[in-house]
């Protein structure tokens, strides 16, 4: 789960970690207000969930609190990358001496938590990472130990930065290690971690993201949780219900089943069959009758969909329930579309018979081969005949 | 022979005593799996009568190792006390652990990994995954047990249903297997395709390997550098390669992985290793027979 700069800051003073003065604000008036409150030159920043907003224009230096009202103004509503921005945030502008990039995230090669520590700050770090790799220092953390002082100063003297911080910049680390396991994040990036002209160590930006499997123990934090405004009308109403749902604008041909790799090889062969697949959708491994039901009727919300291919091999999941499910929804579907169904697995005879005399326009596939050339050539045939 | 269980496996289920527990404990007793026990903390004492065979429950593994001498352990707990099962098995000095656990928080799941199969030595399959069968032998986890056949084929999947899938027509074609493993989908899991492809190298009666990879993370690369230097066939398959562009990973998880994890560069290292690969599952029989010289 994404959340935002603002509330990842907030995290971060919870756990002592020092940050640049600065609240949110949703309107023009607000911001104005937090400038004056800050009494210096600021930094309004549009707060949405994709990274590049400084190139995109969502970040803005205001010398008055007149010019914070104006900046806020231009931002918020500002379209980046997809995204509406609808607040922003108002910090005070940092006199820069020296900035980093720190980083806790998996490895997943190693299965590992990793600190990535590296004087190249302020740019992209995926970019640092392709072209000068030395400039990142990486050590991995053993979960069963914990993050060890000696490896905070591995990193610190193996990343080229000051290390006349390193008393300050190993305590920064160590608070964001502990702020970490505390959250259940995923990810925590300061980029850049800065020291100040002044001398001080702070972050003036912060992005975490939450495991979305532990926010059933981070129950404050998961009230941060928005419905991806990263997603499209169709992929938003699916995903306020549940579902595992990517939209592929332009194809005609609605494909679900139960499992990610299955769903994503259905998607695979109705394209080798010659058709054009509408989206992804996974039932998960235990369909039921209702997650059936929501999934055709999303499916059925873009009009450019003419035929939907279900393929379920049954494993955990038992076929007549999805066969019953399928026949129950049949009618009450927005749209009477072509459907071919794969069924195989636990129960295969019974859901064969449920569906053979169900008197429904309902095409029975023996195998997802034969299941995705039936449904490309009912779709084929139905815009021939339109 | 075969890898991981067998027909000597000795079988605790860990959360026997839930709805899934109960349910596939019967299940693996049907197919021939020995299941000797059960756990469920302060069930101990009880009987679950799972299709007519009666399974005595214990409050631990530990005092269910003792009782039983089970050696192979399968986990259907819920996902935030599941990852303490794992190295609760792991302690109590089980060889194999098959976690089929979904939804595990993975700060928990990277202290599993690391006490399970860095610290205790055991062996690890999952979480997140359908879990493991030695065809004719013994099966732990939740796969239809229909579709599979003895013979000569290791398999190793990331996705469930998937695995189904392509078992299920090696069988049709008359293609039996040694092990079918299901990996998991999880970013953190106890055993990678490389780790397996190891195990089928040294395996006298697996003569050819089929690997079912999807995008995502760097293992299927990894596991393509091990089988330029193994001696048996290998034949993959990568799930997802029309698929749009997924779920982008953060920047730093980018970083550690090196820009790997499109289909592009994971068909790409499959090809450069030699390995058979299919573009779509139906053709993973065809391939297997070309690789067994039939």
């Amino acid at each position: 789960m994404k959340i935002h700069e603002y509330q990842a800051r907030e995290l971060f003073k919870a756990h002592d970690i020092p940050v640049n003065h600065g609240e949110v604000a949703y309107t023009p008036a607000e911001a104005k207000a937090i400038a004056a409150k800050i009494g210096k030159m600021t930094v309004v920043k549009a707060q949405v969930h994709v990274g590049g907003r400084g190139k995109a224009g969502g970040v803005k230096l205001a010398k008055t609190p007149d010019e914070a009202f104006e900046k806020a103004e231009a931002i918020i509503g500002m379209d980046i990358k997809g995204l509406t921005v609808d607040r922003v945030l108002v910090v005070d502008a940092v006199d820069i001496k020296e900035e980093y990039y720190l980083g806790f995230t998996v490895n997943r090669d190693d299965n590992k938590l990793v600190l990535i520590l590296s004087a190249a700050g302020g740019v992209d770090i995926e970019e640092v990472a392709a072209t000068t790799p030395e400039k990142i220092m990486t050590v991995n953390i053993d979960p069963m130990t914990g993050l060890q002082d000696y490896q905070i100063r591995q990193a610190i003297y193996g990343s080229g930065v000051d290390t006349t911080k390193a008393r300050a910049l190993g305590s920064f680390i160590k608070k964001l290690y502990n702020c970490c396991i505390a959250v259940d994040a995923e990810l925590a990036e300061i980029n850049p971690l800065v020291i100040t002209a002044q001398g001080d160590v702070i972050a003036i930006d912060a992005k975490i993201n939450i495991d979305d499997s532990a926010l059933v123990r981070q129950k404050d934090l998961a009230e941060w949780r928005e419905i991806g405004a990263d997603l499209d009308q169709y992929e938003k109403l699916a995903k306020e219900e549940g579902l595992t749902y990517v939209h592929l604008p332009g194809g005609n041909i609605g494909v679900c089943g139960n499992g990610a790799g299955l769903v994503m090889t259905t998607m695979d062969v109705v394209k080798k069959a010659g058709g054009s697949p509408n989206n992804f959708l996974d039932f998960g491994g235990s369909a039921t009758k209702e997650g059936v039901m929501k999934g055709l009727n999303a499916i059925l919300r873009d009009p450019d969909v003419q035929g939907i291919f279900i393929n379920v091999f049954g494993g955990i999941t038992r076929t007549d329930v999805v066969a019953a499910g399928i026949v129950e929804a049949y009618d009450e579907l927005p749209r009477q579309v072509p459907i071919v169904i794969r069924l195989t697995g636990t129960r295969e005879e019974i859901a064969r018979e449920i569906l053979d005399n169900c008197n429904k326009p309902l095409v029975f596939a023996g195998s997802m081969w034969e299941g995705a050339q039936k449904i490309v050539e009912l779709v084929n045939a139905g815009a021939a005949n339109a | 022979m075969a890898i991981l269980v067998d027909k000597n496996s000795r079988v605790v289920v860990q959360g026997i005593t839930g709805h899934e527990g109960t349910f596939h404990t019967t299940a693996m007793l049907e197919f021939g799996t020995n299941v000797v026990a059960g756990v469920t903390p302060g069930k101990g004492g009880l009987t679950v009568d799972a299709g007519g065979t009666k399974v005595p429950v214990f409050n631990t593994v530990a005092e269910a190792a003792v009782e039983t001498g089970c050696d192979t352990s399968c986990i259907f707990v819920p996902p935030l006390f599941a990852a303490d099962a794992a190295c609760e098995a792991a302690d109590a000095g089980i060889d194999v652990i098959v976690n089929i656990t979904e939804g595990i928080p993975v700060l928990d799941a990277l202290r599993q990994y690391n006490y399970v199969v860095e610290q205790c030595d055991a062996r690890m399959v999952g979480p997140n995954c359908p879990g493991v069968v030695t065809a004719g032998q013994c099966k732990v986890g939740i796969m239809p047990a229909r579709i599979f056949k003895p013979g000569p084929v290791g398999l190793i999947s990331r996705s469930g249903t998937l695995t189904y899938e392509v078992v299920n027509a090696l069988s049709e074609e008359g293609i039996g297997q040694t092990t079918c493993i299901g990996i998991g989908g999880d970013p953190v899991i106890g055993s990678k395709f490389i780790d397996l492809l190891v195990d089928f190298e040294m395996d006298a009666e697996t003569e050819c390997v089929v690997v079912i990879g999807e995008i995502g993370g760097s293992d299927e690369e990894e596991a393509a550098e091990y089988v330029k230097q193994m001696s048996k066939p290998v034949v993959g398959f990568i799930s997802g390669r029309t698929a749009p562009p997924g779920k982008r990973m953060g920047h730093a998880g980018a970083i550690v992985s090196g820009g790997k994890g499109t289909a592009e560069s994971k068909v790409k290292a499959f090809n450069e290793a030699g390995i058979l690969l299919a573009d779509i599952t139906m053709e993973i029989p065809g391939l297997v027979k070309k690789a067994l010289g039939k």
